[in-house]
Parts: C-alpha cells; sequence; structure tokens
C-alpha cells in the first residue's frame, strides 16, 4: 500500500511539472478513448468488482453514465481502485479523470486538495456496528472498547470527535484499506467496526456470519458521499456534475432504461429539451444533444441505479430515506434542465 | 585439481573509467561542470514547474499545516498526545513508533542472526539442520506476508479481554495485546536509581582494577562475586532505608478493556517477531561467511593453545569476522528500519501510517509530506550507518589493521 502512495506521489511529481495546464479533461479523456475512473477496493453496493470481474454498483454506474454521455459506450472506462488515503493524490496527479469513490464531501476537502465535489450521489453518516453477543444497544455504552476503522476518513476523525465529546475513552486501530479493518474486526481484535452506515452493511455481507453483528442505531455525522474532479477544468467539473443531475433528472420525469426510446419521441417541450430534440443543451456541455439518452441507456435513471445497487432490488436492502427525491420525502434534488 | 593459469587482469574498469570523462586536463573538467549544471537545471525546472502547476490547481502548498490540528487519535504513543495535538505531534508519535520498532527488532535480529550462524557452523548435526532449516525458509518468503502471519496467527490464537490468559491476576494475555502492571515510581525511586548506577560504576571499577593487576602482576582476582554482591546489595541498602522505589498499578478488567497498566499492543508484537526473525536470517548467512572467511589455521592456533570452542570462537574469530560482517549487517538494520514501514498493513502507527497515510489524506499535501518522509528515512539510515562506521573503525583500530 505504501508503495502505491509513493508511486502515486512521484506520478504526481512528475505530472505536476510535466503537464502545462490541467485543463481540458474532456478532450484528454476522447484522446485516450478511455475514462479513467477511480473507485474503492472493493465496496459492495457501491464499487466492488463481481465474480467475473465487471465493476458494479452506484459509484461504479456514475462513471459508467459518464462515459456513455462521452463515448456512447459505458464501457470505455479504467476502473482505477484506491484505497482512502491514497485516493485524493491519485486525482491530484491526473491518474484519474474522477474519483468516485464513496468520498465524504467536506469543506476542506474541497478547498485544500486542488479538487471539487460534483454533488452527491448518496446521503449517508457514520455508524457503529458490534457482535451481538457483546449486548451492546447504543454506540453510548461503548467507553473503553477497541475501534478499527481505515485510516484516512472522516470517519477516523468522527470517531474521535464523538469519543471525546461523551467523555469516553477508546483504543483506535487504523488500517490502510477498508479490508484489513474488516478482518482484524472480525478476528476480534476491537470490539468495534465503525464506517458510513452503507458501508456497514456492505461489509456485513463479507463477514462468516453476518446475522452474528449488528449495526447500533446511532448516526453520528453527516456523509454527504460525491463524485469528485480537480480544480481548473470547469467544463468537466460540468459535465461531471450534470451527468448525476441527468440521472436524477431522469427518475423524476419517469425515464427509464426501459422506456427511454418511447419517452424521446414525447412532444412535451420539457422532455425534448432533454432529449435534445428541442435545443442544444448537449452541446454546450462539450457532449451530444441525446446525452441524458445515452446515461439513461447505459445505466437507468438514479432511482434504478440505487435499488439495482444498494436498495430493494440488492443484497444491501437500504431504504431510499434521504436518498428518494425531493418531492418522495427526500433530498435528491437536481436543478432544471434548460 | 588442476592449476590453471593466472588471468590477466581486466582491462575493463580503466576502460570504462576513460567512458565515464575521466579525462585529464580541461576537457573532463568542462565536462563533469556541464553534467552538474545540467542536473542543477532539470532539479530547478522540476521544483519551479511544481509550484506553477499547484498553484494554478490551487492545491494549498507549504508546511504551514503542521500547525493544525490533527483531530485523530493513534494507538499506541511514547509521548503524551491527544486528538486535539497538531500535526508535528503526530509526525512525533509516528517517528518514535518507528524507531521503536526499529531498535527492538535490530536487538533481535543480532542475537537471532548470531545464535543461528553459530548453530549452523556447529558440528552438532540436527543443530546444524534446523538452523540451515530456519534460514531457508524465513529469507524466502516475502516479508509482508509474514508480517500478516504473524498477526493474523497471533490474533487468531489468543481469547477476547473477557476471557484472558492471566498470570497471578496482574498479566493478562489477549487479542487487546499483553497487559503488565504498570510500575509507578514513589519517594524511594531517585535513591534506588542512585544506588544502582553506583553499583554499576563501582562494578566497572573493579574488573578493571582485576585487568590491571591481571597483566601486571599475573594475579587472577575473581571480580564476579563482589560485583553481584554490589550490585544487587546497594540497591537493595536503599529500599531498605528509603522505602521501596516503586509500586504497581495492576490493570483490572473494566468493561470491554483492561484499565490501568501497561500494554504491548498485538500490532508492535507481531511486527518486531516478523521484522526479527526475517532480517535474522539473513544476518545469520552474513555472520556464517564471516566466520568462515577467517582462516582455519586460527582456529587451530587457538584450540592448540588449550582455549576452549566457544572462547576461540569469541576472542580469536569473530573479532577478525567482524571486519566482514559489519558493512553486508549494516545493510541488514537499515533494511529493517526500511520494512518496518509495512506496518501500515497491520494498523501498527508507525511514520508511514500516520503522517504519510493519515496526515497526507486529510492534508493532501502530498509532495511535503512524502518529501518530509523521505528525508526522515534517510537521516535515520544515514545515522545508522554513521554508528556502524565508527564502530567498524574502532574495531579496525583495535586490531592495528
Amino acid at each position: 500500500m505504501k508503495r502505491v502512495s509513493l508511486v502515486v506521489t512521484l506520478a504526481l511529481a512528475a505530472g505536476l511539472s510535466a503537464q502545462a495546464a490541467s485543463a481540458q479533461t474532456l478532450k484528454t479523456v476522447k484522446d485516450r478513448g478511455m475514462l479513467s475512473c477511480g473507485v474503492s477496493q472493493g465496496l459492495p453496493g457501491f464499487s466492488s468488482p463481481d465474480d467475473k470481474g465487471n465493476w458494479t454498483g452506484l459509484d461504479v454506474d456514475v462513471c459508467r453514465a459518464i462515459a456513455a454521455a462521452v463515448f456512447n459506450d459505458a464501457t470505455k472506462i479504467k476502473f482505477v481502485p484506491l484505497s482512502a488515503k491514497d485516493r485524493f493524490t491519485a486525482l491530484q496527479s491526473g491518474e484519474i479523470d474522477v474519483l468516485s469513490r464513496n468520498t465524504t464531501w467536506t469543506l476542506s476537502r474541497d478547498t485544500s486538495l486542488g479538487a471539487n465535489f460534483t454533488g452527491v450521489t448518496y446521503y449517508d453518516g457514520q455508524g457503529f456496528m458490534v457482535k451481538k453477543a457483546l449486548k451492546v444497544n447504543s454506540a453510548l455504552e461503548l467507553n473503553s472498547a477497541s475501534v478499527c476503522v481505515q485510516q484516512g476518513t472522516t470517519t477516523e476523525q468522527n470517531l474521535a470527535d464523538y469519543f471525546k465529546g461523551n467523555n469516553m475513552k477508546y483504543e483506535v486501530i487504523a488500517f490502510g484499506t477498508n479490508d484489513e479493518a474488516v478482518k482484524a474486526y472480525e478476528s476480534g481484535r476491537c470490539d468495534v467496526f465503525t464506517t458510513d452506515v452503507s458501508g456497514l452493511y456492505a461489509d456485513r455481507l463479507k463477514l462468516a456470519n453476518p446475522a452474528d453483528h449488528v449495526v447500533l442505531p446511532e448516526v453520528i455525522s453527516k456523509e454527504p458521499l460525491g463524485p469528485m474532479v480537480r480544480h481548473g477544468d470547469d467544463q468537466w467539473f460540468d459535465i461531471v456534475k450534470w451527468t448525476l443531475f441527468a440521472m436524477v433528472t431522469a427518475e423524476e420525469l419517469g425515464i427509464t432504461q426501459k422506456n427511454v426510446d418511447e419517452m424521446a419521441k414525447s412532444d412535451k417541450p420539457e422532455m425534448k429539451r432533454v432529449f435534445g430534440t428541442d435545443g442544444n443543451l448537449g452541446e454546450q456541455l462539450g457532449l451530444t444533444k441525446d446525452w441524458v439518452a445515452r446515461i439513461v441507456k447505459a445505466v437507468g435513471n438514479y432511482g434504478e441505479a440505487f435499488d439495482r445497487n444498494v436498495g430493494a432490488g440488492s443484497k444491501l436492502g437500504i431504504a431510499r430515506g434521504l436518498n428518494a427525491l425531493w418531492n418522495k420525502g427526500g433530498i435528491q434534488y437536481a436543478p432544471p434542465i434548460r | 585439481m588442476a592449476i590453471e593459469p593466472r588471468k590477466p587482469p581486466s582491462q575493463l574498469l580503466p576502460k570504462l573509467q576513460r567512458a565515464l570523462g575521466g579525462r585529464a586536463g580541461w576537457s573532463g573538467f568542462v565536462l563533469q561542470l556541464l553534467f552538474v549544471a545540467a542536473l542543477a537545471w532539470i532539479s530547478y525546472e522540476i521544483v519551479a514547474n511544481a509550484r506553477a502547476n499547484l498553484q494554478a490547481q490551487r492545491i494549498t502548498a507549504g508546511f504551514g499545516f503542521l500547525a493544525n490540528n490533527a483531530g485523530f487519535d493513534v494507538s499506541q504513543s511514547l509521548i503524551p498526545y491527544a486528538g486535539s495535538d497538531p500535526y508535528t505531534r503526530v509526525f512525533l508519535v509516528g517517528l518514535l513508533n518507528t524507531l521503536l520498532v526499529s531498535v527492538i527488532g535490530i536487538f533481535f535480529a543480532t542475537l537471532i542472526g548470531f545464535i543461528v550462524a553459530l548453530g549452523r557452523l556447529s558440528p552438532n548435526w540436527l543443530l546444524s539442520r534446523i538452523s540451515g532449516g530456519y534460514v531457508e525458509l524465513i529469507r524466502n518468503l516475502p516479508v509482508l506476508f509474514q508480517i500478516l502471519f504473524w498477526y493474523l496467527a497471533v490474533l487468531a490464537a489468543l481469547p477476547n479481554p473477557r476471557q484472558s490468559i492471566s498470570i497471578f491476576d496482574s498479566f493478562f494475555l489477549s487479542n487487546r495485546g499483553l497487559v503488565i502492571p504498570k510500575p509507578i515510581g514513589t519517594a524511594g525511586f531517585e535513591p534506588f536509581v542512585v544506588a544502582v548506577l553506583a553499583a554499576i560504576v563501582a562494578a566497572i571499577a573493579l574488573s578493571r582494577y582485576a585487568r590491571q593487576q591481571l597483566f601486571q602482576s599475573g594475579r587472577v582476582i575473581k571480580v564476579w562475586p563482589y560485583a553481584l554482591g554490589l550490585v544487587i546489595g546497594l540497591p537493595l541498602l536503599s529500599a531498605l532505608i528509603f522505602g521501596a522505589p516503586v509500586s504497581f498499578e495492576v490493570p483490572t478488567l473494566k468493561g470491554f478493556n483492561f484499565a490501568g497498566g501497561s500494554r504491548v499492543i498485538p500490532e508492535f508484537v507481531a511486527l518486531t517477531l516478523a521484522l526479527s526473525t526475517y532480517t535474522a536470517s539473513f544476518i545469520a548467512e552474513i555472520v556464517r561467511a564471516g566466520i568462515l572467511s577467517v582462516h582455519k589455521g586460527q582456529m587451530e592456533a587457538g584450540s592448540s593453545l588449550g582455549l576452549q570452542r566457544g572462547s576461540v570462537l569469541r576472542l580469536i574469530v569473530i573479532p577478525q569476522a567482524m571486519r566482514v560482517i559489519l558493512p553486508p549487517l549494516t545493510n541488514q538494520y537499515l533494511n529493517l528500519t526500511k520494512n518496518s514501514s509495512l506496518a501500515v498493513a497491520i494498523g501498527y502507527p508507525d511514520l508511514v501510517s500516520v503522517f504519510a497515510g493519515t496526515t497526507l489524506s486529510q492534508t493532501g499535501q502530498a509532495i511535503e509530506i512524502i518529501g518530509i518522509t523521505m528525508g526522515v528515512y534517510l537521516l535515520i539510515s544515514l545515522v545508522t550507518s554513521a554508528i556502524m562506521s565508527f564502530y567498524g573503525w574502532r574495531i579496525s583500530r583495535s586490531m592495528g589493521g
């Protein structure tokens, strides 16, 4: 892991000195014929390779949607698995074009890293998982516990805040990758494993006996997860931002992977703008007129992607909650495409 | 065996030197000057370009971040540390943890290495085969794999804290590590330390005196009973007069974990164990080579003087072998220190883990942090080599060669 970060850093130094300007990501991607997308090292539901080596997950679908919008081919992607502590360096160095890896949007990350968040793909919060045998019902009973965590995450900092704020002692053991932290938790090195709640449900599936473990009710932080792009290329920032908005808008308008061709024939002015039969909104982004149709054909709308990967249609079975559309009790909201 | 005619000495080296610009006079000087200038220009370009691009991307640069609060906790720290301390403190915590594991690892690696080397050279068939097997097994497996093996093997074998193995109800071994009573200094502590120091100084003086007597008059004085009496007696006397030097804080199980006492975390044990056994397998071969490089006649001469095998090794062979052993031994010490950065795989909070890992990720200042970290490892390595060179210089001086 250390080697990776060193290589990435050297690449960063070399990249920073070679790159004349960081702009023109779209052109770089097109010339390369491939989108380079930073994902996790395996978090079921968000980004993990299946038994055939195909990457699947909500974060992966965001990458596929971007590739579909640019190339009209959702397979033209190179996935780069990154640990939490290596992810920003990989983005800064230009090794990846977009980071779509359950990353929490915070002010310091938005400003000092030389990168921007483009939106929120999943509204999450941090929680705790313990063994049922411990008979713990609340995170407030965790005084003096040992906690396993992945290093380089907001989770690590929230943990320190939470235990200090509640006057509780604890021991933290921070691992380079999520899998190592989960393994150490399972082996009994820690009483508690902590990460974002969605991650807890996903990681629980990896344990030998998922039923022996319980996620505590407390959610101790706000963790809005979203994609990131480098500073200094507003066009690319817009493309990534509006790809997600297109998925949310498609859900709002009832455009699905199945009915997309039919809907494209609609006479409604709103539909005409979205499908590019009226105006040239897609071209203003630097894409084609049919960009929304391309995205929905490739990955479906936001609701479909959610259900397939983390929601009712998946093993995780997470309720929409905050991630429902704004008009259905959630806070997922896209500005109008016009 | 046929005796082969001696080959003429190779002309390669002088040729190479000439090709690389070892020319006499002005042309050589100008070439070297140009080379240095080109190097300087390239370095300048790299720095200037990196700075310009960092600014263009608005990535924060500089070392101001070191004063910011870290906001995360660390499982093992030799100095007091809290999440509200600045990154400089985190750096120090990580550095000390790296040094701790390196120094202890080097100590055990050297010890095991020498024992295995002597074992392999031993006339005892079983002992030499076991030592040989150890070397071949351990040095041929990747060290990261061995660290993970020890960590997961140690963890899997140990019970949870509530069922920990306890000795006298004061030592507890569990998958949280080894918890031992913590000595706390009391009123009698300072006189006790003074007594111990005085006893050691007196014992050293005594043995010097005995040595002098041996060389001057050939009188053999048995020193060790007096020395032992001093080292045990003086501190005991101090304890009787001033009271016990320490009291022990016995750990007790509270909630999930032990409260009180000192704790050795399993990450530290696994890392030290893996690094010292791994490096020891290389050191064993270096020591064996060193000993074999000493001419057989030396050993025979020692034996014919009536010395025991152990004394021959200690007094005659090893001092001569040290000259051969020392340079590659230094390499192994450096390797061990550098390999300790694999700690991140098992969550041991060394410099790379807490500083080049968490701190880097939180601040995003990769160039500065990796630069500092590389500088620190370089410094540690240079200091280690300097110490070893000094030791080598002393050996060669004492041997008059």
